[in-house]
């Protein structure tokens, strides 16, 4: 049928954009001046040396192997070991993942939470008191940096009253200020967009249609106009949520968290070649497959995106 | 007129005489304005209507006449404000309620809506819900106002797109509107309107965003559900040739007030008012081929300045002094028609 269609392609799309990434990250790198192999050696070391640590990292081969093996150990998820811990990148990764998921979900449903009913609420009732709150909050959300916020938040609800833990992992309580401050920068954005877009939606003919039907104000509201007002919604929060999941390194920094953020932080800031590249391409991959689940959410609530 | 009307009126005799039923909608005196002070714009200043159950009255008038502004006041859709209904009253008599509308609360008239009262609009791609399907957009109605539930909803929404002429088919009832063809979409927006079985349809300008030969289709299928559901029309149109076609009565419009009123057949073939008599000059028809069309001078005047007297009286060919001092009042003439002009009968300049 057309819905199964319409998934197939962009699966197909999400395996090529994963296949470009992946292409592109594997030249930028060869074309990156220095030899990794020169890094890892030390300055002084012999040529032998030198030729066996290519040997074992593999760059002694032909480019076409060399790209070819490249593909084949992303589809495995092996993106070599570390050259400074000499740990696998994967279980890197897989280490912090889970931090970094959970933060992303936390500040995303938060941010959801705020910004979805207050903007609701804006657009139904325009030039409210409860408007001008929302906008306002959405003004303020997003011209906050959110670091500031986040030392804020420290300062307020960490050291003045600690209901929160000041740093540090091991409990949900841990999560509640870094996902605060994670989420709201994006309620910010959503609320907006969540305000805008039920404002219009409101104006178009099909709500007089509905209420030329006798539908309730809630009904004409909530089951009609709300409907498609989410639409656009949904793209752009599911877009936030993937930039998330590539950790949030300042946040993380704040916090003293170990997610991807920080860890690919490191990674630059050592020099380490084989973790920033593998960074790369989980976060690549990680946000294509975001959106992908996001263009199928939308062609549930979006009938006319199928045909196109 | 064209070949299409002419074709119609051999077929006029099949046509329901008008006029039989009961009163379905009487509107006395209606006026409304929007604004106040400097802007106060009267855009319907006094309009008198009658309409009887299986009855088409067509409401003819150029835009910004005050032709959507009386059926949203009808329908009990007009923002106030900014609108004020500052006087009138729109009596009407259905299956459960009778009485004047404007007296009724808000949730007795909302629940008169789409149920006793229904409404066809222009463009069927806007106005119906892009998000939901056809089959939900039907039954919501069903549901609400008849208490269908579960799968006698869905089997009475597969009969009323039968009768619509879209097929007993689920497929239908599965689509989204924007699968749906241009005709299909209209004969959507008809089956939602009469799924109630309503005692009044206000049609505007219904077939207005159609190809002809779609329009022909719509206009024969509203005239089957007329008499086949015995509902009084209230048909919104600036579409001579359509109104010719389909109309039992007409009531011209200019300036937010009525300026004749009469059977098809009285308006068509003798117009009494000016207005009327340069607007049905002013249709181009094989007939006339050859001789130049007939223009009305000048522009339909804005709601905020409307003219003062006969509003018609800057434009009229026939208008004297007092024209433009004094509203004429409307004056019963012979069967069943009025007009208001003071210049009744009188010679046409040459």
């Amino acid at each position: 049928m057309g819905f199964l269609l319409f998934i197939l392609k962009r699966f197909v799309r999400l395996l090529a954009t994963v296949l470009i990434i992946s292409t592109i990250i594997f030249f930028v790198i060869r074309v990156i001046p220095g030899d990794p192999a020169l890094v890892i050696a030390g300055i002084d070391a012999s040529d032998e040396e030198i030729a066996s640590v290519r040997a074992k990292l593999g760059t002694d081969k032909p480019i076409g192997v060399q790209y070819i093996e490249w593909l084949g150990d992303i589809v495995r998820l092996d993106f070599g070991d570390s050259m400074i811990s000499g740990e696998p990148v994967r279980e890197l990764i897989f280490e912090r993942f889970p931090l970094t998921l959970s933060l992303a979900l936390m500040g995303i449903s938060l941010g959801i939470l705020i910004a979805i009913p207050l903007g609701v609420v804006s657009a139904v009732r325009r030039w409210s008191a409860w408007d001008y709150f929302g906008m306002l909050f959405s003004q303020v959300g997003m011209a906050i940096p959110s670091f500031w916020l986040a030392i804020l938040l420290l300062l307020i609800f960490a050291v003045r009253f600690p209901l929160f833990p000041l740093f540090g992992l091991g409990s949900f309580r841990h999560l509640v200020l870094p996902a605060l401050s994670l989420g709201f920068v994006r309620a910010a954005v959503i609320l907006r967009l969540t305000r805008a877009s039920m404002v219009e939606e409101l104006s178009k003919e099909y709500v007089i249609t509905a209420r030329a039907k006798g539908l309730t104000e809630t009904m004409v509201k909530y089951k009609h106009a709300l409907r498609n007002a989410l639409i656009p919604v949904v793209t752009i929060t599911g877009i936030q949520f993937g930039y998330m999941l590539g950790g949030a390194i300042i946040i993380e920094q704040v916090f003293s968290l170990p997610g991807l953020g920080r860890l690919f932080l490191y990674g630059i800031y050592q020099r380490d070649f084989t973790l920033v590249q593998g960074g790369v391409v989980f976060i690549a991959v990680v946000f294509s497959l975001v959106n992908f689940l996001v263009d199928v959410l939308y062609s549930v609530i979006n009938p006319k995106i199928r045909i196109s | 007129m064209s070949d299409r009307v002419n074709d119609s009126k051999n077929s006029g005799a099949s046509r329901g005489a008008g006029s039989t039923g009961g009163t379905v909608l009487k509107i006395e005196n209606l006026h409304v304005s929007f604004g106040e002070g400097e802007t106060r714009a009267r855009a319907v200043r006094g309009i008198d209507l009658e309409i009887h159950r299986g009855e088409l009255h067509a409401l003819v008038g150029e835009s910004g006449s005050g032709k959507t502004v009386t059926s949203t006041c009808v329908l009990g859709l007009l923002p106030t404000p900014p609108a004020i209904i500052e006087a009138g009253s729109i009596y009407y008599k259905g299956h459960d309620h009778e009485g004047d509308l404007l007296q009724f609360s808000e949730d007795k008239r909302r629940r008169t809506r789409g149920r006793e009262i229904a409404m066809v609009f222009q463009e069927p791609g806007k106005y119906l819900n892009p998000a939901l399907r056809v089959g939900e957009q039907i039954m919501e109605m069903l549901r609400l106002h008849l208490g269908f539930r579960g799968e006698a909803a869905e089997q009475r929404a597969l009969e009323i797109l039968e009768t619509v002429g879209l097929g007993g088919n689920r497929r239908v009832l599965r689509s989204f509107p924007h699968e749906l063809s241009g005709g299909m979409k209209q004969r959507v927006m008809i089956a939602i309107a009469i799924c109630c079985n309503p005692s009044l349809l206000i049609a505007d300008e219904p077939t207005t965003a159609l190809d002809v030969t779609l329009q022909m289709q719509i206009l024969k299928l509203i005239m089957q559900l007329r008499h086949k559901f015995d509902m009084g029309i209230l048909f919104i149109s600036h579409d001579l040739a359509v109104v010719h076609d389909i109309a039992d009565r007409v009531s011209v419009i200019y300036a937010g007030k009525i300026v004749e009123s009469g059977s098809r057949d009285e308006i068509f073939n003798s117009p009494q008012h000016p207005y009327t008599r340069l607007l049905l000059a002013s249709v181009p028809d094989a007939a006339k081929r050859g001789k130049k069309l007939v223009t009305i001078s000048g522009k339909v005047p804005d709601a905020e300045h409307f003219p003062t007297g006969c509003a018609f009286h800057p434009r009229c060919p026939l208008a004297e002094k007092r024209c433009a001092d004094e509203q004429p009042p409307a004056e019963k003439l012979d069967g069943s028609r009025s007009a208001s002009c003071f210049c009744l009968g009188k010679e046409w300049p040459a």
